[in-house]
């Protein structure tokens, strides 16, 4: 667990072990592979990209992979006036769904990993089992049912029929007790209980940052989750105001042989609706890099 | 909400045995009930729920009699196991899978190890150009790639006008490059990070001995990050039996994607008829198979890493 956090002492690149050298054709052919995987991982993202920027003639006059002319202002200011601004209104549920949920989800877990790596408390073993089967129990699976209960009580085609189960995150609460267990000294909270800090505020004030990293790990993986959920606002949503980027993309790709113009807007909004994820990612690059691969080591 | 570490003086639960008394139990409320409450109401619930709706069956008083719920048994059951289309999704998938995912995560390692070689230069950039489509939610890749494949639109139509890529023969590995272009990089990553955990001087010894990065690699390095491997092979499982995304996007580019093509969009479909019932009863027997499916494959390695 504390292992994958850790970093090498010495960069990678210097790491030829005592002088022996790799020939040059073993790292011809490495960087040829990865060369040519490069160009099948980002010339769907260019593609998409120059597409972005054309208008709706030249999108299919032109060269695929080479800009025309810039038509990029237009197209971007077009989809979001497109439909009394209905796509502006979408990236803001995204935002609100995913920012809100991963933001609370992970706080929630952190809190009852916490609690089940460092109290011993009757049923904490059971507690833990039945999370641990929740991870391997599919999302997917739920939606169907969670449609069934939310139209008991008159909730479904709102806001919370899509925010409040993904503020359920049983791998977050599994990865946070392993990280909990391995990285918060009990001594730590002795010393803390003596200085007479309550339980919840060493929580707060010291717990959470020695389990930080466990902390990115599981927010980004929540962040990843929501934006791309589909299928519970697929079942759940009817109403446009309150869909998903994603379901609202969807909704108008499916409209586009009636609606021929929406084909451009598809287009342009696929590339916007990246973006929010690329800039997380790179704002927390530094954390993702060591945490992913957090879950896997025992 | 200040205790110190006096513990509560009075013995609280499972008094039969002579035991210590749980001290600071306000705050273990506090730290596992939100979550609790939740995970009761929008995962156990609807566990529950499924279940007991799969055991329902609509019956009518004649043909225009008003519908009423009454138990069934195992009466839902019973049609899915008769369902052919419903079975003909499930061995969809499971080809979908037994191919797919050897295939993605053996590119995964085999770009991880490359990461993790002397070989390379330039690995910062490698790492994030191979992650990026991961920031691609599912839709969004499907639409992308739905016109990368489409005849007319396509920029490689060299390719695309003369195989069809949408057509029924095709559609699933079309499909299939789409999940493998979106999770190649994620599974890479996982087990890179995995790679970086193992102590330098181990493989430096073995190639100061002689090995090749070929021998080190496969000596040395995939045995000691089995853990992430086995990791990735269930999520990618569980994934496997969710398809949904993707070939629901796809049934606007092909109509060889039709409504019953993965066991979800079985599920989907059969709950807008609407029959809840029989519905739940398919999201019932596609849990539990993922549940046992990926179960079973944690113990069998755990076996075999016992060994």
């Amino acid at each position: 667990m504390s292992a994958a956090t850790r970093t090498r002492p010495a960069p990678a690149s210097t790491r030829t072990a005592g002088g022996v050298r790799e020939s040059p054709l073993s790292r011809a052919a490495a960087m040829l592979v990865m060369g040519v995987f490069t160009l099948y991982f980002l010339v769907p993202i260019w593609w998409l990209l120059v597409s972005a920027t054309k208008d709706r003639g030249q999108f299919t006059s032109t060269n695929p992979l080479w800009f025309a002319d810039m038509n990029l202002v237009e197209n971007v200011s077009a989809l979001l006036r497109y439909d009394g601004g209905i796509f502006v209104r979408w990236m803001g549920n995204s935002v609100a769904y995913t920012a809100g949920g991963a933001f609370l989800a992970t706080l929630l877990a952190a809190m009852c990993g916490y609690a089940l790596a460092k109290y011993r408390f009757l049923g904490r073993e059971a507690v833990f089992n039945v999370v641990l089967g929740g991870v391997l129990v599919p999302a997917t699976a739920l939606a169907l049912p969670l449609f069934l209960i939310f139209s008991q009580v008159n909730l479904t085609n709102t806001f919370w029929a899509v925010f409040l189960p993904s503020l359920v995150s049983p791998f977050g609460v599994y990865l946070t007790r392993i990280f909990a267990a391995a990285s918060v000294p009990d001594e730590l909270l002795e010393a803390a209980r003596l200085d007479g800090s309550s339980e919840v505020r060493t929580f707060f004030t010291v717990s959470v940052r020695l389990m930080f990293p466990a902390l990115v790990t599981v927010f980004l993986f929540q962040f990843v989750a929501i934006w791309n959920n589909f299928f519970l606002p697929l079942i759940m949503l009817r109403d446009e105001a309150v869909f998903p980027v994603t379901l609202g993309l969807y909704s108008w790709n499916t409209q586009v042989n009636q609606i021929p113009e929406l084909r451009g807007y598809v287009l342009v909004g696929a590339l916007l609706s990246i973006v929010p994820l690329i800039v997380t990612f790179l704002l927390l690059q530094r954390f993702w890099r060591n945490g992913l691969g957090a879950g896997a080591v025992k | 909400m200040t205790r110190t570490a006096t513990p509560p003086p009075a013995p609280t639960f499972g008094a039969r045995r002579r035991r210590v008394p749980v001290p600071h139990k306000r705050a273990i409320a506090f730290f596992v009930l939100p979550f609790g409450t939740l995970f009761a109401l929008f995962y156990a619930l609807p566990v529950g729920y499924a279940v007991w709706q799969s055991l329902l069956v609509v019956e009518r008083e004649g043909t225009f009699g008003p519908a009423r719920e009454v138990f069934g048994g195992l009466t839902q059951y019973a049609q899915v196991v008769q369902n052919g289309p419903f079975w003909a999704s499930v061995g969809r998938v499971l080809l979908f899978g037994v191919v797919q995912v050897p295939v993605m995560l053996a590119l995964a390692l085999v770009f991880a190890l490359l990461l993790d070689s002397p070989l390379l230069r330039g690995k910062r950039f490698f790492r994030l150009a191979f992650f990026v489509p991961y920031a691609v939610p599912g839709v969004v890749a499907a639409i992308m790639w739905g016109f990368l494949y489409s005849p007319r639109l396509s920029p490689f139509a060299a390719v695309t006008s003369r195989v069809d890529l949408l057509s029924a023969d095709v559609v699933l590995w079309a499909i299939a490059n789409v999940v493998t272009w979106v999770y190649v990089g994620y599974n890479m990553l996982i087990i890179y990070s995995s790679l970086l955990a193992i102590p330098t001087e181990v493989h430096e010894a073995a190639r100061l001995d002689g090995a090749g990065q070929v021998r080190i690699a496969w000596s040395v390095k995939i045995p000691l990050v089995m853990p992430a491997i086995v990791l990735t092979t269930v999520f990618s499982i569980i994934g496997t039996l969710q398809l949904l995304a993707e070939p629901q996007v796809f049934r606007s580019f092909s109509s060889a994607v039709t409504s019953t093509f993965t066991p979800n969009l079985t599920v989907y479909s059969t709950s807008s008829v609407p029959n809840f019932h029989l519905a739940a009863a398919f999201s019932v027997v596609l849990a539990v198979a993922t549940f046992v499916l990926s179960f079973t494959f944690l113990k069998l390695t755990q076996k075999k890493g016992v060994q």
